[in-house]
């Protein structure tokens, strides 16, 4: 129902796969693309906040591990399964962190190479092919069904109200832990509430964005951002707007450049965040 | 026990005064113990200040009061009422923030994000950026609303810290001095801020202090700390003594 209202509406735009009964995965991929974009663009400006891009990294690599996991299960829907699995991963690696004095940097290499030499071992076990696998590394956002786009929607729901609820206190954590300690705010549990929220984005997203790319997707808009926001109001909008922009514009231009979708975006937003950083020198 | 008069001091909320207890207080991390047998009494309206040399466990003390480290030994609140209680409301101004100094954060989101329920990415109402500017205002921050926090210099983000620590009114104020990044002139209005502070609000400070001549100009009390309390009284009892002499030899 909701869909064809959307293809009615695509219908009107001046491109050849806009064309009315034409090109459904093309309509599918730019609804998929309008919503999955503010929700990388909301959660990454936490991820640079807390100088978490390797973590954010690690996880997709967990991510990766679970689908494996998933798929030797014999389970229909690798994907709930490799949810779980990045989620308990996303809360070890917290944990490791929390409970030892060794930097963050060397328990997510750790964790992150661990979960990536699981994956290759279990996915190429009895001497099966590792290529079936390759959807997953390179992503392919055309593939997206209309069922999958309502998970999509209702992720980014679930976001913006967690974003309502919390974001004040992930700031604050973010800002002086000590501090927001000392005012009542339950630190640990609210970092990794946001932790298991990125594994979870990660994990559903991996299959069309690509794994070697997605965390790009996830801090370069944010990143760019800060180059040139004076607020986090600022840095909120100007963060959503770089990842919806080049979200679809990645999406229209690998149509015509015939590319991945997923790299295609990711490259726009690289060319914003090194205009942004030029104007940020500018007015420096 | 090498404290002086602590122990004969009225802490029973009598004549109005409120007043933060610490008895025996003691830190391990690991095997090391880092604080023992720190016996502290301070009063609402004084302003304490804790000095040592580095690595005496002054910031230690600091996160001891605060619950942050695990400690043995009794902590307790008397209010001005008589009545005791376990935890004090306390206002806390840390030495830095664990921000990088790119970071999009305005002074105005950081009170939003502390004082307020609605999400600063979102919305910040009339009346928060009101309430900020008159918070700021208290400790002569108000013109740095919309600055970013990475923009301020020490001395600016220090007077910050401490307005968003006096909002709500606590009844224990802390302060973890930074060792560097303040300019003679902003040390020396921070310092009369904080004289202020203790004469207008009904509050104990405890300071961890850098500046001897600072802190013997302006603190009521002096509390020199190398593990334990080596002394305790007004500054001129301390900056005098024997322990003091030991420990800053060559220093002054």
């Amino acid at each position: 129902m909701a869909m064809e209202l959307w293809y009615k509406l695509v219908d009107l735009l001046p491109f050849e796969w806009a064309e009315p009964g034409k090109m459904l995965f093309m309509k599918n991929a730019l609804l998929a693309v309008l919503l999955l974009a503010p929700i990388f663009g909301i959660l990454g400006t936490m991820v640079v906040n807390r100088q978490m891009a390797f973590f954010s990294d690690a996880l997709g690599h967990g991510a990766f591990t679970g689908i494996v996991i998933g798929g030797l299960a014999g389970f229909m829907q690798p994907l709930w399964s490799a949810v779980i699995f990045s989620i308990v991963f996303s809360i070890g690696i917290s944990l490791v962190h929390h409970r030892t004095k060794m930097s963050s940097d060397t328990i997510i290499g750790v964790f992150s190479s661990i979960a990536v030499a699981a994956g290759i071992f279990l996915a190429t076990a009895g001497g099966k092919s590792f290529s079936r696998l390759n959807s997953y590394l390179v992503g392919s956002i055309l593939s997206v069904t209309p069922s999958e786009i309502g998970i999509i929607a209702v992720m980014l729901v679930m976001v913006v109200v967690f974003w309502l609820v919390f974001f004040n206190r992930l700031l604050f954590a973010s800002i002086s832990e000590v501090l927001a300690r000392s005012r009542g705010i339950r630190t640990f549990w609210l970092e990794t509430l946001f932790s298991a929220a990125i594994a979870v984005l990660v994990t559903v997203s991996m299959s069309w964005i690509g794994l070697l790319v997605i965390n790009s997707f996830l801090v370069l808009p944010a990143a760019a951002a800060r180059n040139i926001a004076g607020s986090q109001k600022q840095y909120h909008a100007i963060a959503v707007s770089i990842s919806l922009f080049s979200g679809v514009a990645g999406l229209i231009a690998s149509y015509y450049t015939e590319t991945a979708a997923g790299a295609t975006i990711v490259l726009i937003t690289a060319i914003i965040f090194f205009a942004t950083l030029f104007m940020r020198r500018l007015r420096a | 026990m090498k404290h002086e008069g602590s122990m004969t001091c009225v802490c029973e909320g009598q004549g109005g005064l409120c007043c933060t207890r610490i008895e025996n207080l003691g830190v391990r991390i690991g095997d090391v113990t880092i604080l023992r047998d720190v016996n502290l009494h301070v009063h609402c309206g004084e302003f304490t200040a804790i000095i040592g040399p580095n690595g005496a466990g002054k910031t230690t003390l600091l996160k001891a009061i605060l619950g942050e480290v695990r400690h043995t030994g009794h902590l307790s609140f008397v209010r001005s009422t008589g009545i005791a209680k376990e935890r004090p409301v306390i206002g806390y101004v840390p030495q830095s923030l664990d921000l990088d100094p790119t970071s999009p954060t305005s002074v105005l989101d950081l009170y939003a994000v502390c004082r307020s329920r609605s999400p600063v990415w979102f919305h910040i109402p009339r009346r928060v950026e009101q309430r900020a500017k008159e918070c700021l205002d208290r400790a002569e921050a108000g013109h740095l609303l919309r600055k970013r926090l990475g923009a301020l210099s020490g001395g600016e983000l220090q007077r910050v810290l401490l307005a968003l620590a006096l909002d709500p009114v606590p009844e224990l104020l802390l302060l973890d001095e930074p060792v560097s990044g303040i300019d003679q002139n902003g040390l020396e209005m921070f310092y009369n801020l904080l004289s202020d502070i203790r004469r207008n609000y009904d509050l104990s400070i405890i300071m961890v202090s850098h500046d001897l001549d600072l802190v013997a100009r302006h603190a009521d009390r002096l509390v020199l700390l190398n593990g334990t309390v080596l002394a305790s009284g007004t500054p001129r009892e301390v900056l005098e003594s024997e322990s003091f002499r030991k420990v800053f030899a060559g220093v002054r």
